[in-house]
């Protein structure tokens, strides 16, 4: 099989705007093509294209700055059925989720009237720059500097682990200035940038990532996204938060996609003269797995429901959504791949990819340990009212 | 207007972190446990609990350091709702 989806773009049928719409494209355009992204170690152009058709970018943006107005719960279950398909696609995503909402949410007018409608409709892409080679769970610890001259900003400092970084055409750049941390818009063709690709990771392999680096690039003082200071933090917060929900959603599509494989498979692989869904270990298997998804799902709805409606209960609501979503997400494809036999080790299923890219989930977005050190800061206020 | 807003603003922070005491007056940054999450979670209870969204040049750490300069932010910020 090609990397190129031989299926005519089909612009207003293949709109996406619900769960349903979203399967339906991603059983058409993903699920038979991800293996071979995964091999090829990229995206292709045309699937890119394709998911700018159906208007999948950033739907939450509002209508008219290249959105759908989406609500969020919608959103998760979309990412959901995107993270089924291929993870890999589901980073890009995220990762341009991100940078959407950010601008929308904390850009000034004009920030927003210039990057809005691009990034809506996907002629721009985004990428998220926080780590560094010295910092990851640590943010406090990264180096990157933005030093206010003339009255921009000179941007100087090494990202890395950047998703989509190969082939995004707009950063958020999240670097440390006179006063606190700030997020910069930074585009690829800023003279100063430049990007080396890194390849062959455990999962999410056609995520195209990259290592960023920016060498006296100077930017103008509309660069600077949302409020220096204290609150500057909060921009990361927010930025993250979304990220976190998104790979939630996503880490459930994995479990979704691990349940759908192995169920499909212990129904037809027979040993000893029985399907192998007629045995009881491969049974509790399966139980488990139905059951996890159906609790991650309502995890990551609940998320969604919170931020839909403004509460500030989603920020903790998103943690534990991903921290379950993710850790459940191993497990069972760990017993995905268990189920699959030998089958599941090899190329010809897509259960290893799934085992691959669910590792990836519990390091991305906040690792699991950090996880269990936020929720655990929630121990004393949990109760039931 | 303002004494409510003062109030909720309390309870939302005491329930956050039972263990200190804390009065509107008291400077919750100089406790020291204000963390950005609990600033992203405490922007969003003042927006959603008085139907105001806070500007980013109100995003100043002066308005947020106790109940009371909160309280008067909301209180600003809902009057200029009322003229707009
Ligand atoms: C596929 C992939 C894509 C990524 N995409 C992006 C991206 O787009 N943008 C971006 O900015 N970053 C990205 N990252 C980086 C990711 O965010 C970091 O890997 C993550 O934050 C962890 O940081 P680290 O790898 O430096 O690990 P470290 O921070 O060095 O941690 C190492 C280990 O120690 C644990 N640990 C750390 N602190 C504590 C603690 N206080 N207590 C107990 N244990 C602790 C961690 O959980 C981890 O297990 C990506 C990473 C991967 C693998």
């Amino acid at each position: 099989m090609t990397l190129t989806d031989p299926a005519p773009a089909t612009r207003t049928a293949d709109r996406v705007t619900d769960r349903t719409s979203a399967r339906a494209f991603v059983d058409t355009h993903v699920v038979p093509y991800a293996d071979v992204y995964d091999r090829a170690g990229r995206v292709p152009e045309d699937l890119l294209q394709r998911v700018a058709e159906a208007g999948l970018w950033a739907p939450f943006l509002p209508p008219g700055s290249g959105g759908a107005g989406m609500d969020l719960v919608t959103l998760g279950e979309v990412h959901e059925e995107v993270g089924r398909g291929c993870s890999s696609l589901r980073s890009l995503l995220t990762v341009h989720t991100m940078v959407s909402w950010t601008v929308q949410r904390w850009g000034t007018p004009a920030q927003r009237e210039r990057w809005t409608t691009l990034l809506g409709s996907g002629q721009v892409l985004g990428a998220f720059c926080l780590s560094e080679p010295g910092a990851g769970s640590d943010t406090s610890g990264i180096t990157t500097t933005a030093a206010e001259s003339g009255g921009g900003w000179v941007l100087n400092g090494v990202k890395t682990w950047t998703t989509g970084g190969q082939r995004a055409d707009l950063f958020l750049v999240f670097a440390r200035t006179a006063a606190s941390i700030g997020a910069f818009l930074v585009p690829r063709e800023a003279p100063g940038v430049r990007v080396r690709p890194i390849h062959d990771m455990l999962g999410t392999r056609a995520s195209m990532l990259a290592e960023i680096s920016f060498d006296d690039v100077v930017l103008g003082p509309d660069a600077l996204l949302g409020p220096s200071g204290f609150t500057a933090g909060m921009v990361l917060t927010g930025t993250l938060d979304l990220g976190r929900y998104s790979v939630a959603a996503g880490s459930l599509g994995i479990l979704q996609a691990c349940l759908e494989a192995s169920s499909g498979y212990a129904a037809r692989r027979r040993v000893g003269g029985s399907a192998l869904r007629e045995l009881p270990l491969i049974q509790a298997k399966l139980s488990d797995m139905v059951t996890d998804a159906r609790a991650a799902r309502l995890l990551v709805a609940e998320a969604g429901r919170l931020k839909d409606a403004g509460e500030s209960a989603t920020l903790m609501a998103t943690w534990v959504a991903k921290y379950f979503a993710s850790t459940a997400a191993v497990r069972h494809a760990a017993e995905a791949v268990q189920i699959h036999g030998a089958n599941g080790c090899s190329p010809d299923y897509p259960v290893a990819r799934l085992y691959r890219d669910a590792k990836v989930m519990e390091i991305i977005e906040g690792s699991n340990e950090i996880q269990r050190i936020t929720i655990a800061g929630q121990a004393e206020r949990e109760k039931t009212t | 207007m303002s004494t409510t807003a003062k109030d909720q603003i309390l309870t939302f922070v005491r329930e956050r972190y039972p263990q200190a005491e804390i009065d509107a007056s008291q400077d919750i940054f100089a406790l020291g446990f204000v963390n950005s999450l609990f600033a992203m979670e405490l922007v969003m209870f003042v927006e959603k609990t008085f139907g105001i969204t806070i500007p980013n040049e109100e995003l100043r750490i002066d308005n947020f350091r106790t109940a009371d300069t909160m309280a008067s932010l909301v209180a600003r910020l809902s009057a200029d709702l009322a003229v707009a």
